[in-house]
């Protein structure tokens, strides 16, 4: 009797010890907002979505589309519409089957919506054809080159038509990825669990996956170092050389698709009337005293790579030609020279943290030696959000998390109306060239129109970009095969722990 | 005692209105816009009108207040602009979390602040006296956050005894809770200990050398009873009050405490909400907590005078 319970206690241990060793545990920046990916606006979120809810078309690492739901696509002739072929024996957690009708549910929902944040990205969808159980068309009122990528994201996430109708969707999302929803306890975790009839389950090896939201980067990592957690996102760059050093840890970061830069309000109300405002001059000038390479080797320990413009190095749009300038005192005090100007004063805001708070201080200095006095005002980041837009700036250190189509890294920044032009720029020549850009599908004829655009816009320089956004990931040994991708998501595909 | 706890109800109603005002005044004057912390990087103009109409952010303040607090009175304190969960179930499920850690701090603060202040009185001007001081002082100036992460660094990363930080129901795992709990309880004691014990010790000096105490010693009663149970328990008037303000403190949030040991009580609720503009959360957990301080209060009041007799005449 006694032998039969050790037995079982044992047997029991056994199970219990298989069951939490298939548990991946994964260390986020901070808490997602709402789990419903058309009014969803966090980074974090996306990376939950990643593993729960599957879109039509995903990304390689070099930022070309990949089936995903949909497993073909073509555009109309004219550029007006596109169709897609959808995987046959599809299912939603809750069991419902995923067909042509549940993505035309979803896709108008998403334009419909009055809350959803992704209107802005479906405003060329005209209406989504349901064309037999498994094609999907959507006519669209005007071209736009755009859609693919925004279907790429949670605009393209597919939830169970079923489910989206509940008031509480937000708080238990139903969907089609490999995870599905298990709880959510704010502030503390998100549990995730295996989904047995994913169409591609045997790739994915975790039985559970709990996503821990951990805000202070130190603590997160402590965690990681004490077995706690097997992921983390978002290294602080001061902490590399300590990871680098623990043989137990492994360092995997990667270039991402955004940026950091600075923007200068040139068309923002009456703080733009500077020389630093109304004078390229003074801004080339001002671009010229910054050594990025400092930034990338004081501050980023190697991980923030210049950026000189706004697509990343991985982007088939980003051009050699605009590369980062070298720093060249003797330039940029020239150019001063020639704006007129002897010292130039102005006012650099920047979101409170320790990692900006270093940039600024060196660009400060850095701008000292050819004739700025920066002073500096850490803000914190609400606040500085809504002086921005008010134009109650002189120049702000901005960071964008970057889109896969250029459009998102550049429209909206530097077009008349976009709207996150704080500094209100405005150029009809690039607007033009913008604007006709995000209508063509050929990616040859495209990148001519962005390097048109950019032309002008290095000479012009709204923004100065700093650095390429890095996505630093830090695992332990024991998780093999994990790829970074350079939109900073997490993809579980063929993850696994050593046996 | 029961009109006196009726009276003292009756006086906490306008505390309270004036705490909702001030909650909803001050959070009106917090630059930038809840609005635009929502709508996310895209910022899409039609969400950001949608969103302002949903939640009213464009009515006159007053008419905002009466709404708000109308609703409040009927028990609905609104949703999480941030997440959509309603701001009563967040209260409620992070209201256990931190009455546990606050109880476990409270626990661990009394059973060293009290001892350790008896005896520093007891041996006044010994070394023991000292001592005690300096470990004293040394709990109130050592920052809780300096406190936490050393021993992160200590117990969880080098030693690997305990949990570095999250959180267990006790619901789901008694043994792991207490284990994840036990090093934000010793940091967030450690620092109200300290004060504990330098309250305690001066009251036991004060009633040591009154004269009741003198003719107790001169009775011959032995002395761990003088000290035990005539003196404390005439000590412990003021720090009672001290405790019972201390444990409403530790309601309100041990924001740092909570923040790095990622409990997810309602400090990091408050701290959360605040940067995220989520003013239905800000204002519906300052309430609570003004409910909560109230309370403790009320409850000191009751228990000095069953610590104390003479009170009881008195109310």
């Amino acid at each position: 009797m006694k032998k039969r319970l050790l037995l079982a206690l044992a047997a029991g241990l056994l199970v219990s010890t298989a069951a939490s060793a298939q548990t991946l545990r994964i260390g986020l920046n901070e808490d997602p907002d709402v789990l419903d990916p058309h009014r969803a606006r966090t980074f974090v979120g996306r990376i939950v979505f990643t593993s729960l809810c599957n879109k039509l078309v995903d990304i390689t690492p070099d930022l070309k589309f990949t089936p995903e739901l949909a497993t073909e696509w073509s555009w109309g002739d004219d550029g007006k519409s596109l169709t897609f072929k959808l995987r046959p024996g599809v299912k939603f957690h809750d069991g419902e089957p995923l067909n042509a009708a549940a993505v035309k549910a979803n896709i108008d929902r998403a334009r419909t919506l009055p809350d959803s944040l992704r209107k802005s990205e479906l405003t060329s969808v005209d209406n989504v054809e349901v064309v037999d159980d498994l094609t999907v068309k959507i006519n669209l009122s005007r071209a736009d080159a755009t859609l693919l990528s925004q279907l790429s994201d949670r605009a393209g996430m597919i939830m169970s038509p079923k489910a989206i109708g509940n008031a509480d969707f937000g708080q238990k999302p139903v969907c089609s990825g490999p995870y599905k929803f298990v709880e959510r306890v704010q502030n503390d975790r998100i549990v995730l669990e295996k989904f047995a009839d994913y169409w591609d389950a045997k790739k994915y090896n975790f039985e559970r996956v709990v996503f821990q939201p951990i805000p202070d980067t130190t603590v997160r990592l402590a965690n990681l170092r004490s077995g706690n957690l097997d992921l983390i996102e978002r290294l602080a760059p001061s902490d590399v050389p300590a990871v680098k050093s623990d043989s137990n840890l492994v360092f995997a970061p990667v270039s991402g698709i955004g940026y950091q830069g600075l923007t200068i309000n040139t068309n923002n109300g009456e703080r733009s009337k500077t020389p630093l405002g109304q004078d390229k001059r003074v801004r080339q000038a001002l671009e010229l005293s910054i050594d990025r390479n400092v930034i990338n080797e004081v501050v980023g320990q190697g991980i923030y790579p210049p950026a000189g413009q706004p697509f990343p190095e991985a982007s088939p749009y980003n051009n050699p030609k605009f590369k980062a300038n070298q720093r060249d005192v003797a330039k940029a005090k020239q150019l001063l020279k020639e704006a007129g100007v002897d010292r130039v004063k102005f006012e650099l805001t920047f979101g409170t943290s320790t990692t900006t708070q270093q940039i600024a201080e060196i660009i400060q200095a850095m701008a000292a030696e050819t004739g700025f006095d920066i002073s500096l005002r850490p803000t914190e980041f609400a606040a500085m959000q809504k002086e921005a837009q008010a134009g109650n700036f002189d120049v702000n250190v901005i960071g964008w998390s970057g889109r896969v189509d250029p459009d998102g890294n550049i429209h909206p920044f530097v077009s008349c109306k976009g709207a996150l032009n704080d500094g209100r720029y405005c150029n009809e020549q690039v607007d033009k060239l913008l604007n006709e850009a995000r209508v063509i599908n050929d990616e040859a004829k495209r990148k001519e129109l962005y390097d048109a655009a950019q032309e002008i816009l290095k000479q012009d320089l709204p923004i100065i970009y700093n650095y390429y956004q890095p996505w630093p990931f830090v695992h332990t040994k024991k998780v093999q095969n994990f790829k970074p991708y350079p939109d900073g998501m997490i993809r579980l595909r063929d993850v696994k722990f050593a046996s | 005692m029961l009109r006196y706890i009726g009276r003292r109800i009756l006086i906490a109603i306008p505390t309270l209105i004036i705490v909702s005002l001030l909650v909803f005044a001050l959070q009106k004057l917090l630059p930038g816009d809840p609005v635009l912390t929502m709508a996310g990087e895209e910022r899409d103009p039609q969400v950001l009108a949608y969103l302002r109409e949903k939640y009213r952010l464009d009515d006159p303040i007053p008419v905002q207040y009466f709404a708000w607090i109308g609703s409040a009175l009927t028990g609905n304190l609104g949703i999480s602009l941030r997440t959509d969960i309603p701001v009563l179930d967040l209260i409620l499920s992070k209201l256990p979390v931190t009455l546990e850690l606050a109880i476990m701090a409270m626990i661990v603060a009394l059973a060293i602040g009290i001892p350790a202040g008896i005896i520093s009185a007891v041996r006044k001007g010994t070394a023991v006296d000292y001592t005690a001081n300096v470990i004293a002082l040394s709990g109130l100036s050592i920052p809780n956050f300096w406190l936490g992460i050393m021993l992160i660094m200590l117990i969880s990363v080098r030693w690997k005894l305990l949990p570095a930080s999250g959180y267990v129901p006790p619901t789901e795992d008694l043994w792991l809770n207490i284990k994840t709990m036990l090093m934000p309880a010793f940091v967030l004691g450690t620092g109200l200990a300290a004060s504990l014990m330098r309250h305690t010790r001066s009251a036991m000096l004060g009633v040591m050398r009154s004269d009741y105490i003198r003719t107790a010693r001169a009775k011959g009663l032995l002395s761990r009873k003088v000290i035990l149970k005539h003196a404390l328990r005439n000590a412990l008037v003021p720090i009672v009050t001290l405790s019972t303000l201390l444990f409403g403190e530790l309601l309100a949030g041990a924001v740092l405490t909570e923040q790095i040991f990622t409990i997810p009580g309602f400090g990091k609720l408050i701290v959360d909400a605040v940067f995220n503009r989520d003013y239905a959360v800000v204002q519906g957990v300052v309430l609570c907590t003004a409910v909560g301080f109230i309370f403790m209060n009320l409850l000191a009041d009751v228990l000095y005078v069953l610590v104390n007799p003479r009170l009881r005449h008195a109310a």
